[in-house]
């Protein structure tokens, strides 16, 4: 039940949120997302007692034998916290700003967040598939409403683009059907399809998955959508959403074409490492601090990516643990960077420099959020970063020690904007920044404590998923067969 | 003793906790006393765990305090591993530690951000004991890039100043170069061994036999990681700006303790690198050209505390010497030995620094001795110490190197000869130019020429008399000496000790050429010295103004080989380029184009379809025989 109650109850808080007006919906919302992370917790303490007491199987569309199938598992249950984590979080991030139309702006965001665990529990293709589309809806409209400069235009790209990637997704989803007769995971785990049969739906998958996280070359609709989007939008779209493609590998594309999986790793993940040097190199460069933090986090899926399809133990577990860490830094750092634009009224980092003269604390809490994002031990980032190039090393050492490069690159790209934006005397731009507000501060103190905590004691975090992962790969990724 | 243990590192963590939680609320003396005293606790547990494992043969331990990482076979637990090396190290660290934090309450007292200052200084301290402390590979890291962080913080302590943020940015980012080389060595060494414990590859080493290409891999790649911490070339450009730093941070990180984590992972993993003697041969030959390389560019450098830097980086170049030709001991006893007079020397200048209102260039100051009578006479002893002139530490440790450097390769010896002729030529050029003849600054700066307060002159006197004495921990055999500090790491030294025991090609040195190369290095110091003497006393010479036409090599070397421009010609510059080349021309013009123009097609090619939907029956029926035309010609073109 609490399932359900999950992909639900930030439905129904969604029309509670449109229907208490434009000056109330911000509280209301932050109230529904707080609910909704209790809601995770209760989860998370039953999934620790009994997992399968989470999974509900309803009849739904008869007519097509399809089931409501939806359960928790060891990796969705990490990408449910951090959804439920991460949407109070960005909900309450934008508390400083005044929104036209909020109650349609808030109850979008909720409206997300539910299609959002619905992708994460979902043990049924087709319900994937809804929630998969029906997630793309709200961020269509954030970003394409409350967005900024060439909005319009930036998020009508992005739509066509992952519609697009989508259409190859469904196509390969019918086949499927047509093939077992069923979308439920169970009977798809255990189909035996032939090698081009299989080949074929790897792609078709793929694609769709590629655009999502993105990889290389698929990435040129986001740093465009994350500098246009509003920073809640930008955060939706890089913490949770991008997930989505990540998770969907791990959930349909392993299971569906096995061993198409296995040997197709290989191009995949040379594509995924020329991504994660390529959004480095491409970061030192930009001025635009927003569009800097876009190809950073290219290159940290890049990394996520290449351990998927690693796809060892090692590199699963840091893909999935990486999942939730960057999550959390990269929403950190885009409220940094949207709390300085809403005071300084730019991006630029020529025009910036020396906040800490005015704002000390957020200092702190801005080096505390890039070393979490430049892995450094003892934060969130190091462990992922730490398990994905170990298990990307033991696929293949030089494409491991390519993938490395991103060690001194992140270094690179991060003190260079931190010391051109942060340090320094200040000048006209910053002299008058003003100090944190409460809502700014518990955000930050949130996360920072996240990155602090997760990278002190991981292994609460790790063992969360570990069983399932283990599972994953001895049953689909040791050894898997096709019919020639 | 186990129980305690735990809490070397717990308290000046705990310390950063207070000042940094508290930072402006905290008063601005009490963060310096709640600062050193946590230090003098860790001190005295360190202490009496070294009394407590001395002696004993198998007296090391290891403390678990949790499991940080599980993952399949990957077990990776927080502990940490207590043995003569890891006590040794926490001593000097604590110990040494502890002084400069003294000293630091006494140079930082007007800083106003004395709170923020030893915050840093502390969570550097629980990062370097992690370093020495953990039992394993990743543990090791952990402290590894901790103290990395901490120095960037702590060069870029005065933050409003954007050179000086250049400079910790560049220490960091050279820093993660070797972290990369030292992060693919523990990938190798998980994959090979299983584990990353010490205990585990320590045990298993040798079964993969000498010179194995796994070994070498693995050796070289965990020296590319002592190159970046250690300044070793070709990675140690970033030492030298790291003294854009307050000076007590140059004392303790960039001299006593931080720089020589290089050498303590050598030692740690010795017997990975007795088996791999390529590996050793070329950390020989990059620790003996490092030390050359070095000492001549302090040759000519006019900035006190870039003297010292470079020394530095020379110095860690004779440890390096010391462990590619084996001897573990010798380059651990130059650690110490270096610890307490480089320590010394760096809060000397420290305080003359203090005295001439923040100078820096030694042709600006001058006949010092009188007014700093306490820094004068340590700072004297320090020079002596570091020169290499018995009985003072550091003519003991350097000459244990330069006899091991010796019987592995006379040429060895030969060119650390020099570059200790050079270090106690600069060495002494800097002492003259700095406390002899007559003050050359501006008359204000003459007018507050003052001796330091206590707390700084004490730390200066108790490393002055470490420095002299600390050479009795390692008198060699042939002096009489007991070798204690031999004696001392045995059990950490075994799998080297029995490997080159069931081998048995360790040459012995003679007693004559023992006594012959002790007396060769003595002279060449001291004629180092009368020619620095000869040249800035006797002839009261004063280097150059900038600017001042020179000769080729003087301008080689003040330039520092030109190293930095290579490096910012050849790495920065096209990294830079690339990055706007890339946006402009893959990503804009070149990837995204392509997906415009896929999608463009689409447009096109409805725009062109749409235009035969003209409804003109007449071209209806023009392409409708058309049509016919061509099926009736296909037809017929195949009978």
């Amino acid at each position: 039940m609490i399932t359900l109650a999950l992909i639900f109850f930030p439905l129904i808080a969604s029309i509670l949120v449109f229907l208490s007006g434009n000056n109330n919906a911000k509280k209301v919302a932050l109230l529904g997302g707080l609910v909704q992370f209790v809601l995770s917790l209760v989860a998370l303490s039953k999934y620790q007692v009994d997992p399968s007491s989470l999974a509900v199987n309803q009849a739904w569309l008869t007519s097509l034998g399809v089931n409501f199938t939806v359960g928790i598992d060891g990796i969705g249950i990490v990408l449910v916290l951090l959804t439920s984590f991460l949407i109070p979080i960005i909900i309450l991030s934008t508390f400083e700003r005044e929104f036209k139309n909020a109650a349609a702006f808030y109850a979008l965001i909720l409206f997300m967040s539910s299609a959002l665990i619905g992708v994460f529990v979902s043990y049924n293709l087709l319900l994937f598939y809804i929630f998969w589309e029906a997630a793309l809806i709200p961020i269509y409209f954030i970003a394409g409403y409350w967005g900024g400069e060439d909005r319009v235009k930036v998020t009508f790209k992005f739509f066509l683009y992952t519609i697009i990637g989508s259409l190859f997704m469904l196509v390969g989803i019918i086949y499927v059907y047509l093939q077992a007769r069923s979308f439920d995971y169970t009977t798809l785990s255990a189909l035996e399809l032939t090698c081009s049969q299989q080949g074929w739906l790897f792609w078709a998958f793929f694609i769709a998955f590629a655009i999502k996280m993105p990889i290389f070359p698929f990435h040129t609709w986001q740093p465009n959508t994350y500098t246009t989007a509003p920073a809640a939008g930008t955060m939706l779209l890089s913490g949770i959403m991008l997930k989505m493609g990540i998770f969907g590998v791990i959930r349909w594309l392993v299971p569906i074409s096995k061993a198409a999986f296995l040997c197709n790793g290989d191009i995949v993940i040379v594509f995924a490492v020329i991504g994660i040097v390529y959004g480095a190199v491409l970061a030192i460069k930009q001025d635009d601090i927003k569009r800097l933090v876009a190809f950073s986090s290219i290159s940290h899926v890049g990394l996520i990516a290449a351990g998927l399809f690693a796809a060892n133990e090692l590199s699963l577990q840091g893909s999935v643990i990486q999942m939730f860490a960057h999550g959390v830094n990269v929403v950190g750092i885009f409220f940094i960077v949207d709390l300085i634009e809403r005071r300084t009224g730019t991006r630029s980092i020529k025009e910036l420099g020396g906040i800490i003269n005015q704002a000390p604390l957020l200092s702190v809490f801005f080096v505390i959020i890039m070393l979490g994002s430049v892995a450094l031990p003892l934060t969130n980032g190091f462990v992922g970063e730490f398990l994905l190039l170990n298990g990307l090393f033991q696929y293949h050492a030089g494409l491991a020690a390519v993938a490395g490069l991103s060690i001194i690159l992140g270094a690179v790209y991060m003190l260079k904007m931190y010391q051109n934006v942060m340090l320094g005397e200040s000048n006209e731009v910053t002299s008058n920044f003003a100090p944190l507000t409460l809502s700014e501060i518990i955000v930050l103190t949130v996360i920072s404590a996240t990155v602090i905590i997760m990278g002190v004691y991981p292994k609460y975090f790790l063992d969360l998923s570990q069983a399932d992962i283990h599972s994953l790969v001895s049953s689909h990724c040791s050894s898997a067969s096709c019919i020639k | 003793m186990k129980e305690l243990v735990k809490f070397i590192p717990l308290l000046p963590l705990a310390g950063f906790l207070v000042n940094g939680l508290l930072n402006k609320k905290m008063p601005k003396t009490m963060a310096g006393l709640l600062a050193s005293s946590v230090m003098a606790f860790a001190f005295i547990i360190s202490f009496s765990t070294f009394l407590s494992i001395k002696d004993q043969p198998n007296a090391s331990f290891v403390v678990n305090i949790y499991d940080f990482i599980n993952v399949g076979s990957l077990k990776i637990p927080f502990s940490f591993l207590i043995d003569p090396l890891s006590v040794l190290m926490m001593m000097i660290i604590t110990g040494v530690g502890f002084l400069i934090h003294i000293y630091s309450m006494g140079y930082m007292h007007d800083d106003e951000g004395q709170v923020r200052f030893f915050a840093y200084l502390n969570l550097f301290v629980f990062f370097m004991l992690l370093l020495v402390m953990g039992s394993n590979y990743i543990i090791m890291f952990i402290g590894w890039e901790g103290v990395g962080l901490c120095s960037y913080l702590l060069i870029g302590f005065w933050y409003k100043n954007q050179n000086y943020n250049d400079a910790a940015k560049k220490a960091f980012i050279v820093n993660r170069v070797g972290d990369l080389g030292f992060i693919l060595a523990i990938f190798l060494i998980f994959n090979q061994f299983g584990s990353v414990q010490f205990a585990d590859v320590i045990a298993s080493a040798s079964k993969l036999g000498t010179g194995s290409v796994m070994l070498t891999a693995i050796t070289l790649l965990l020296f590319v990681g002592a190159t970046g911490k250690s300044a070793q070339l070709p990675l140690f450009t970033w030492l030298p700006d790291a003294m854009a730093g307050p000076t007590p941070v140059s004392a303790l990180i960039h001299a006593a303790t931080m720089v020589t984590a290089g050498i303590y992972m050598i030692i740690r993993s010795n017997i990975l690198f007795t088996l791999s003697p390529t590996t050793c041969a070329v950390i020989a030959g990059v620790g003996v050209a490092t030390a050359l390389f070095a000492a001549t560019i302090g040759l000519a450098q006019n900035d006190i505390k870039k003297v010292l830097a470079y020394s530095t980086v020379s110095q860690l170049g004779f440890m390096f010497l010391a462990l590619g030709v084996g001897s573990y001991t010798g380059a651990l006893f130059h650690v110490m030995t270096h610890a307490f007079f480089k320590a010394l020397l760096f809060l000397g200048a420290g305080s003359v620094i203090h005295a001439v209102s923040g100078e820096q260039d030694i042709r600006k100051m001058g006949g010092l001795k009188g007014k700093l009578t306490i820094t004068f006479i340590t700072f004297l002893l320090g020079t002596i110490a570091i020169s290499g002139i018995p009985p003072f530490s550091g003519f003991f440790s350097k000459d244990e190197i330069l006899a091991a450097a010796f019987s592995y390769s006379p040429i060895l010896w030969g060119l650390g000869a020099v570059a200790a002729f050079c270090t106690a030529f600069y060495m002494f050029r800097l002492l003259f130019l700095t406390f002899f003849g007559t003050f050359r600054g501006t008359e204000e700066q003459k007018h507050h020429l003052h001796e330091s307060p206590i707390s700084m002159t004490l730390p200066l006197m108790v490393l002055a008399v470490l420095s002299v004495v600390g050479g009795y921990a390692n008198i060699p055999a042939v002096l009489g000496g007991g070798e204690y500090l031999a004696k001392y790491l045995a059990p950490v030294l075994a799998p080297t000790t029995e490997y080159i025991a069931a081998h048995g090609h360790k040459a012995h040195l003679s007693h004559e050429t023992e006594y012959a190369l002790m007396g060769a290095s003595v002279v060449i110091a001291l004629i180092g010295i009368i020619l620095a003497y000869v040249t800035y006393v006797a002839k009261k010479a004063v280097p150059a103004e900038d600017g001042a036409e020179l000769g080729f090599l003087h301008k080689l070397i003040l330039n520092k080989y030109y190293v930095d421009e290579i490096y910012d010609a050849v790495f920065v510059k096209p990294l830079y380029a690339l990055s706007s080349f890339g946006y402009k021309f893959v990503e804009v013009s070149g990837i995204d184009k392509l997906v415009n123009l896929t999608s463009d097609s689409f447009v096109l090619g409805s725009k062109v379809s749409s235009k035969l939907q003209t409804g003109n029956v007449g071209t209806y029926l023009l392409l409708m025989v058309i049509g016919v035309i061509a099926i009736l010609a296909y037809n017929f073109s195949r009978i």
